[in-house]
């Protein structure tokens, strides 16, 4: 089966301090992965540092993304290969408008594909369709990028912008946090709407509650910058069940040792 | 604790609610030592016998003569915000000490006046107040009358001395010091200081160590018709600490007297210095006549990288106010700090505030000044915040209140930013407002009576600084900020 | 400030050109002037953040002047080709410092408005200019007893009483001259008792290679209860320098608004005077700065409280790129009496670039206490998180910024009452940054800012 993302090895940190510390993990299309593990292992990071976040640096390893050589890229070009990441905390954007947002990303896509820039017209009626998938309010897409949004209508937003630009790979980080029930469910719908056999889902949470609507193919337990773990989607009910301790014990016990990192 | 202690160090005491009620300044008696005054004046001559009086080296009577001769060439600043009467600086007498003169060994040889004094000041001079965590210089006019607790902080390396002591002491480090971050030729006040300092406080804290206790010095002019010159120099090496307390009072006089100071700080790698100053010198009375002209130079450079100074200043007292409590940041990620509380009331003026250069790359700075102006007074800020165009990574936030409490006094904010990295984060925020009539209203509604509400609201108000100042501090500054605002409502 | 004795030697061998040509209320001032202007001569110039500011160096270069009014002629549409269409204005042109009202202006204006050269202004309705003329500037600074000296004609914008004009009143300033020019130009706006007015000043210069020094000087009456509304758009060229004065006063109940946009140009320094007099009075003042290059833009606020109950806002906002210089000066002065007043004043500043420097000092001085006065001032770069999140979504770097700095300039441009100048300034600002706008078929887009 072909690979959509591959990362071997990968290596990144901050202000000189690793936090990955060999990261190894194939996704192929149709796949749902999770991630899980304590605070502080890395969840974070690891999407950061595939979407480009500027402030980490990559020490060593290797992302490829469809065979595109993701950590050449820059954060934009990154998205136009279909990489998009949903923010844990989706940044407010005063004085720019949802619109004039989600054009300029859409035509940027456009253009970087060889495409002709999206008519008005075609750009509102889509633009609509894709709210939709979200229920989001039409006012919440005239206001600024996030501005004023409560949490739910920020998550809600992401799913939005994502139903848009029809990435590859999803990886949504933390979606579920800050989340009522309902919001959770709407937001999980709509991922799950927008689920095909071309494109692959990271799901990037700390609790299980969000796996009951997003079903995960494959677990993985992100723990000290490593994956330690990985298996079905039964090691996340394992792990509501008996917290984190166990892995961390294992893990530690193993003295730092990769026990098997891909599925 | 004294007995004779009117001062108030401790919160609690049954005086407390008497001393709140008068409202006078209490610190506003003399004391009768005999002084060894020189005639006024001011000449090369003058600068001559105060260095020979204190028996100091030619590089030093050198360094003062020079700056006497700059001083001679300059005119005072008048760019402050602050109506300054012409001053005699030949009506001024330069130099005055306490008699006798023989350094004392312990207390027992220490003036009883001068330790009357100081008691009356609340002052911790004697052993066991040391033993609760203070080592104490006092100056009285110009003079260091005594140093407690000097062994102990020997024994860890940490020099806390009169600056005369340190010249006689610790030459080498003094003059490798001196100068260095306020240069004679910085400003009018700080050449005058230069030429004619008396003496002041040294301190310097070895690499690696953490003071263990508050330095602490009290500074008040007894004599009349001397001006206060002293000079404070604090060194911390790296990954030293020291937290430092400074106070101020003086008599009740109708003349002003003159008060030019300047302080120096210096702060190696990893080094912090917390430097606060209760500063209550006589303000003069409800008219205006006499109390204290307080023009002083402080500056610390924070030349380590991660090294950090913080100023906190309650500034209740004298007359006018020049003062500008100011942070090089020449080290990567020094850090720099200012807290202050300027309370002006009656017919006092004060033009106080900081500044803060950003010359290492991630240095960051924090300024709070919260002003309260009452009576006729006039209560500015007065600010510079520079990042240098290599200076990468710098942020600064300034936050600036002004309260005014009646309708004749003035409160201003000057503030300047000059930013040349973009890489800087700069902010800045003033505010102006009087107390509110609901707030009092809510406070009499619930039994509290509008001058304690107007100390409460005020404590309140200034909370964010007084939390700066040690615990012992705080209180003291906390009671202090109440009596100064006794009767100063409407 | 030596280079000011030029002028004074250039008004003692001219003065009766000069004079001849101006009405008698001008050349009444020339005297005070004079003398003030030989006192400044004597005194050092005041002290400026950049060295570029210092009045001494703006005034010394070999300007020539027009003291003989020749006319130059001037191509409109070169200057307006990158025009918004579809706003509709009373049009006058001032070329270098000549007014030369539209063809169509005096029919169109309504009844109640005027506006004339202040000559014409002078000799028909003393009433107009003697009470107002120099009464605000009164050469109390080197620019204001400049302009008083050199002075030949200016412009008069009046409005009569009650009467509320919706259509703006453009004044286009153009500079084109095949020599190095100072252009003394004056406007004086008086607007009665519950006038209403909008007036759009925009700066602009042709040719370029040719240095160029507007001195203006704008003195502005807002009568009680009276309405107005003045947008500054500045676009000159690199070898332009602009020096004004706007002085104002606000009686009771009446309104100001004053927006001044700095798009382009060499060097801009703009002094704000404004007081409101009366109770119950508002002032809204805003300005952006678009800098690149080594330009260099300077606004100076003082805005003084001195009714009660008076409101008063201020927003100044600047981007800087390249080697790009800019001051904000802004003092709020509340006089003793001033009761109720509410105050706020605001600075922020996006510094794109590494040679760019930012230099504010936003000022209170407050003598009264029944006030609630705030300021605050930001500098700083583009969010970094922002950025990388419109990345992330596939928005290039430049448009990105383009699209942050657009933002951060909005709330400025979104201070401009009038919507049809609003929208105008939209796209200028949207232009100057380099945006989708830019790509308009009349002009380039070579010095925008953002794609580099």
């Amino acid at each position: 089966m072909n690979e959509l993302l591959k990362v071997e090895n990968l290596r990144a940190g901050i202000d000189g301090k690793e936090i990955l510390r060999g990261i190894n993990l194939t996704v192929r299309p149709g796949e749902v992965h999770a991630i899980m593990g304590p605070n502080g292992s890395g969840k974070s990071t690891l999407s950061g540092v595939l979407a480009g976040d500027p402030r980490y640096t990559v020490t060593s390893g290797t992302a490829t993304l469809g065979g595109a050589d993701l950590l050449a890229l820059s954060p934009e070009d990154r998205s136009h290969e279909g990489l998009f990441l949903s923010f844990q905390y989706p940044v407010e954007i005063p004085g720019v408008t949802m619109v004039n947002f989600m054009r300029a990303a859409v035509n940027a896509k456009r253009k970087y594909l060889g495409e002709p820039p999206m008519g008005a017209s075609e750009f509102l009626k889509m633009m609509r369709q894709k709210r939709a998938i979200v229920e989001l309010d039409n006012k919440l897409a005239s206001r600024s990028v996030n501005e004023g949004f409560s949490g739910g209508e920020k998550k809600r937003n992401e799913i939005f912008q994502m139903a848009v630009l029809e990435p590859r790979l999803a990886i949504l980080d933390e979606t579920d946090s800050g989340l009522d029930i309902d919001a959770l469910r709407i937001v999980a719908s709509g991922v799950n709407a927008l689920r095909s056999a071309d494109n692959a889902t990271i799901v990037i949470t700390h609790y299980q509650r969000l796996l009951d609507y997003i079903k995960p193919d494959f677990v993985h337990i992100l723990y000290k910058g490593r994956i330690v773990y990985s298996g079905g989607p039964e090691l996340a009910l394992e792990l509501e069940e008996k917290g984190y301790d166990w892995i961390k014990e294992t893990a530690d016990n193993a003295d730092g040792a990769n026990t098997g990192a891909n599925a | 604790m004294s007995d004779k202690e009117t001062a108030g160090t401790r919160a609690n005491d049954g005086q407390t609610l008497a001393d709140a009620t008068t409202g006078d300044y209490k610190y506003g008696f003399s004391t009768d030592v005999d002084t060894d005054v020189i005639p006024a004046g001011l000449n090369e001559d003058v600068i001559r016998l105060i260095s020979k009086k204190k028996g100091e080296p030619q590089w030093l009577l050198d360094f003062r003569l020079e700056a006497y001769r700059y001083w001679l060439t300059l005119k005072p600043p008048t760019w402050a915000h602050l109506d300054i009467p012409p001053i005699d600086y030949q009506a001024i007498s330069y130099y005055a000490a306490p008699l006798p003169r023989k350094a004392p060994g312990s207390l027992d040889e220490v003036d009883p006046e001068v330790l009357d004094t100081f008691n009356r000041l609340g002052i911790p001079l004697q052993e066991q107040k040391a033993l609760a965590g203070m080592a104490v210089d006092a100056v009285m006019d110009s003079v260091s009358v005594r140093t407690t607790h000097r062994e102990k902080l020997a024994e860890m390396g940490i020099i806390f001395c009169s600056f005369s002591e340190a010249v006689k002491d610790y030459p080498d480090l003094v003059r490798k010091y001196l100068g260095k971050v306020v240069g004679y030729r910085d400003n009018f006040y700080a050449a005058l200081n230069s030429a004619v300092f008396s003496d002041g406080s040294f301190v310097y804290i070895p690499r690696g160590v953490r003071c263990p206790m508050e330095l602490s010095t009290y500074f008040r002019i007894n004599s009349a018709g001397t001006g206060q010159f002293e000079r404070t120099l604090i060194v911390a090496d790296a990954d030293a600490y020291v937290s430092y307390l400074e106070g101020c009072t003086a008599p009740m006089r109708d003349e002003n007297q003159l008060h030019a100071a300047i302080v120096e700080i210096i702060a190696e790698d990893r080094a912090e210095v917390k430097y606060s100053t209760v500063q209550n010198w006589y303000a003069g009375d409800a008219e205006g006549r006499g109390g204290v002209y307080n023009f002083v130079t402080k500056r610390g450079l924070c030349r380590g990288d991660y090294s950090k100074l913080s100023w906190t200043q309650v500034e209740t007292g004298s007359a006018i106010t020049w003062k500008y409590p100011s942070c090089v940041l020449a080290g990567e990620g020094a850090v720099g700090e200012f807290y202050s509380v300027a309370v002006t009331r009656n017919r006092q003026q004060a033009d106080t505030g900081t500044k803060m250069i950003h010359l290492g790359n991630n240095t960051r700075s924090t300024i709070v000044s919260k002003g309260i102006s009452a009576g006729s007074s006039q209560n500015s800020y007065r600010g510079l915040v520079r990042v240098a165009p290599s200076a990468s990574g710098c942020r600064n936030y300034t936050q600036c209140d002004s309260l005014l409490l009646s309708d004749h006094c003035g409160a201003h904010t000057f503030p300047e930013i000059k930013i040349g990295n973009p890489t800087a984060v700069v902010e800045h925020e003033a505010t102006t407002s009087k107390i509110s009539e609901q707030q009092i209203f809510y406070c009499n509604q619930r039994g509290i009576p509008t001058e304690e509400a107007v100390g409460l609201i005020v404590n309140g108000y200034a909370r964010e600084v007084m939390n700066k100042l040690p615990m012992e501090f705080a209180v003291e500054a906390q009671k202090l900020l109440a009596v100064t605002l006794e009767g100063s409502v409407g | 400030m030596h280079s000011l004795r030029q002028y004074i030697e250039l008004y003692r061998d001219n003065r009766d050109t000069i004079e001849a040509a101006a009405a008698v209320i001008i050349n009444r001032r020339r005297p005070e002037a004079l003398r003030a202007l030989e006192a400044f001569a004597e005194q050092p110039a005041p002290r400026t953040p950049y060295r570029e500011t210092s009045a001494d160096l703006l005034y010394a270069p070999d300007y020539g002047l027009n003291i003989g009014r020749l006319q130059f002629a001037v191509d409109l549409a070169a200057s307006f080709r990158c025009d918004v269409p579809n706003i509709s204005t009373l049009l006058a042109v001032v070329v270098n410092d000549t007014y030369r009202p539209g063809a169509l202006l005096e029919k169109n204006l309504p009844a109640g408005v005027s506006v004339m050269s202040l000559a014409r202004a002078a000799a028909e309705h003393p009433e107009w200019v003697e009470p107002y003329l120099d009464s605000l500037s009164a050469c109390a600074t080197p620019t204001a007893a400049l302009n008083s000296l050199l002075l030949q004609d200016g412009v008069m914008v009046h409005i009569s009483r009650g009467v509320r004009l919706d259509k703006p009143i453009q004044i286009v300033s153009i500079f084109n001259s095949p020599t190095a020019m100072l252009a003394v130009r004056r406007l004086l706006v008086v607007a009665d008792e519950g006038a209403a007015a909008r007036l759009l000043l925009c700066d602009h210069s042709q040719g370029s290679g040719v240095p160029y020094l507007s001195c203006a000087v704008t003195e502005i009456f807002a009568g009680a209860g009276a309405e107005v509304e003045v947008y500054g758009i500045e676009e000159a060229n690199a070898d332009t320098v602009r020096v004004s004065e706007t002085h104002a006063r606000v009686a009771d109940g009446a309104r100001l608004l004053l927006n001044g946009s700095f798009l382009s140009g060499g060097i801009s320094v703009n002094d704000y005077d404004v007081r409101l007099d009366g109770d119950d009075a508002r002032a809204d003042l805003s300005g952006l700065v678009i800098g690149g290059g080594s330009q260099c833009a300077a606004n100076r606020v003082v805005l003084r409280h001195h009714g009660r109950r008076c409101v008063s806002r201020q927003l100044f906002k600047y981007a800087l790129f390249d080697d790009a210089r800019g001051e904000f000066g802004g003092k709020i002065v509340v006089d003793e009496g001033a009761t109720g007043t509410d105050a706020e004043q605001n600075n922020r500043n996006l510094l794109v670039s590494d040679g760019a420097r930012m230099d504010s000092a936003p000022q209170l001085e407050i003598y009264c206490d029944d006030v609630r006065c705030g300021h605050g001032s930001a500098t700083g770069e583009l969010d970094a998180n922002a950025l990388f999140y419109m990345r992330q979504r596939g928005i290039p770097l430049d448009e990105a910024r383009m699209m942050l700095t657009q933002a951060f300039m909005s709330d400025v441009v979104d201070a401009v009452g009038y919507e049809p100048v609003r929208d105008r300034l939209r796209h200028l600002v949207e232009k100057r940054l380099g945006g989708e706008a830019a790509s308009c078929a009349n002009c380039s887009a070579e010095d925008s800012l953002c794609n580099r």
